[in-house]
């Protein structure tokens, strides 16, 4: 994406979630934004706006980032009701102003659930996703030598499909935009991504049973398949992997009734 | 600092295994689909039923005097309704009370993208069915809320409890709650049970817009025509 070769900046108005620490009441404090370049990216303007912050003695917005490159699943912002904001297929570090009008005005909130406790400002705590993972979301391997490519023959339909369920980068938009704050689509693409290979079927029933055990345990809400998670997942991952997961939970569950 | 929770133990005993597929979120859903398959069957073969109507009295009476040839058939029937009526409804509340939960601070703002009417409406258009359901056995059923009910004549029940202006409207205003819960509820139920679909262009999406056109179309025909006078 090249940049706009606009001289033109910027205004917005920023409506900004403000909470101190995780038991802090929180609330909204309006900004101006100005002078924004529309080359800049979403937390390119958040930099500049609290480089001001900072520079008039305040605390400056804490959110969430790392790579900036729409990989690492680090980001994540909820603007104006959508997360990662109204381009489809876009982390937050990959939006730039360029999709905004100046006079714009913004509303910025956390990933609102109970299981993502606010841990600052727009920062989230998701250790939940991690305990889903460990819950089962691996395979028992022994480590060592990496195996030699093509010893495992994988049908291609199925590489594509796991390869498609793998591209999760475990932000958590799903749960920001399900209106039950699920965790479905996240569960399914980890879960699917394995359960799809050689390498997932022996575990592939405890992988199942013990991620969706562990995702009600945290509080996630159900799904109603309104298809919200997939509409603002920045990888694209399709609702078809929680109806395969469903699939793979009612087999378990029934071999587990009757084993 | 979070310790790694434990895999799923083994449950010892069957019961306890069906227990923990019907605590989950997704064992709740699918007693949903399943209790929606079955009533949705029923609304199938109920509107095909209804149809006879255009067939005069003798053939709608005789119709009525089939599905009471066996009374224990027909025992066994209304139980196995009324018995997915109440585990669509149980489940529907284990659900929604934890999706409340699942989220204690709301939003400011919302932006839907692929949420439609039908399917953020599922929660009213369900109990508008319920009470629907109640007020109907009531009128063509049991005849409590019908000013001039005859025991076995459900042609001359459904012509006079249907020429009520008021009732009518109310009967349509129920086929188009029905309308709402079956375009999202048979598409879902594909989804809740397994079979991979997308939610704009698939066979679920097809079969249940040609589904809910039938069934609510057939339905409505009823009170339509006697409203119209075409069935007196
Ligand atoms: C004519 C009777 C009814 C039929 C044919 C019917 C059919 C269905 C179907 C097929 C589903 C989709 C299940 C799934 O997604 O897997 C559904 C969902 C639902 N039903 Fe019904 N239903 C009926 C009556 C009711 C009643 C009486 C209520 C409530 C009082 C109700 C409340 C709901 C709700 C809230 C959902 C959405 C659940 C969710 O998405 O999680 N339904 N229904
Ligand atoms: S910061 Fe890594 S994906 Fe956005």
């Amino acid at each position: 994406m090249g940049g706009t070769g606009s001289d033109q900046t910027m205004n917005l108005t920023l409506n900004v979630w403000r909470q101190k620490n995780r038991r802090a009441e929180g609330e909204f404090v309006t900004y101006e934004a100005k002078d924004i370049n529309p080359d800049m990216s979403f937390l390119e303007m958040l930099d500049v706006v609290n480089e001001h912050l900072i520079s008039r003695g305040e605390e400056p917005i804490a959110f969430d980032h790392d790579c900036r490159e729409g990989i690492c699943g680090q980001c994540g912002i909820v603007i104006n009701g959508s997360p990662h904001g109204p381009r489809g297929a876009t982390t937050t570090c990959q939006l730039h102003m360029r999709s905004f009008h100046n006079g714009d005005v913004l509303t910025l909130e956390p990933w609102r659930a109970n299981a993502f406790p606010v841990i600052k400002d727009l920062m989230v705590d998701r250790g939940a996703f991690d305990r889903i993972v460990a819950a089962g979301g691996f395979i028992t391997a022994p480590t060592g030598n990496a195996p030699e490519a093509n010893s495992v023959p994988v049908p291609k339909e199925n590489a594509d499909l796991a390869m498609d369920a793998a591209a999760c980068i475990g932000c958590g938009a799903c749960v920001a935009a399900c209106p039950n704050a699920s965790a479905m689509l996240f569960v399914a693409a980890k879960a699917s991504h394995l359960n799809l290979l050689p390498q997932g079927q022996p575990e592939r029933s405890r992988r199942v049973l013990g991620m969706v055990e562990r995702m009600d345990g945290e509080g996630f809400g159900g799904c109603t398949n309104h298809g919200e998670c997939e509409a603002a997942c920045p990888k694209e991952i399709s609702i078809k992997f929680i109806a395969r997961m469903n699939r793979d939970h009612h087999k378990a569950s029934l071999l587990r009734i009757f084993s | 600092m979070n310790a790694v929770a434990p895999a799923a133990t083994p449950a010892r005993s069957a019961p306890n295994r069906l227990s923990r597929l019907i605590g989950s979120t997704i064992g709740l859903k699918l007693v949903m689909a399943v209790t929606g398959v079955i009533l949705s069957g029923f609304v199938l073969g109920h509107m095909a039923g209804n149809l006879k109507i255009f067939e005069g009295t003798e053939a709608m009476a005789s119709y009525a005097r089939l599905l009471r040839f066996e009374p224990a058939l027909l025992w066994l029937v209304r139980l196995v309704l009324l018995a997915s009526v109440v585990l669509h409804i149980v489940a529907w509340l284990q659900l929604f009370k934890r999706n409340q939960e699942a989220r204690p601070k709301a939003y400011r703002q919302t932006t839907r993208k692929e949420a439609d009417y039908a399917s953020l409406t599922m929660r009213f258009s369900g109990p508008f069915l319920l009470l629907f359901i109640i007020y109907h056995l009531g009128h063509l059923t049991t005849g409590t809320f019908h000013p001039n009910f005859k025991e076995l004549d459900p042609y001359h029940n459904l012509v006079t409890g249907l020429r009520v202006l008021p009732v009518a409207v109310f009967y349509l205003l129920a086929m188009a709650a029905l309308a709402l819960h079956l375009w999202h509820g048979v598409w879902s139920l594909f989804q809740t049970l397994g079979a991979a679909q997308s939610k704009q262009a698939s066979f679920a999406r097809g079969f249940a817009t040609i589904f809910t056109l039938v069934v609510v179309l057939g339905f409505a025909a009823v009170p339509l025509s006697i409203m119209l006078g075409i069935v007196k």
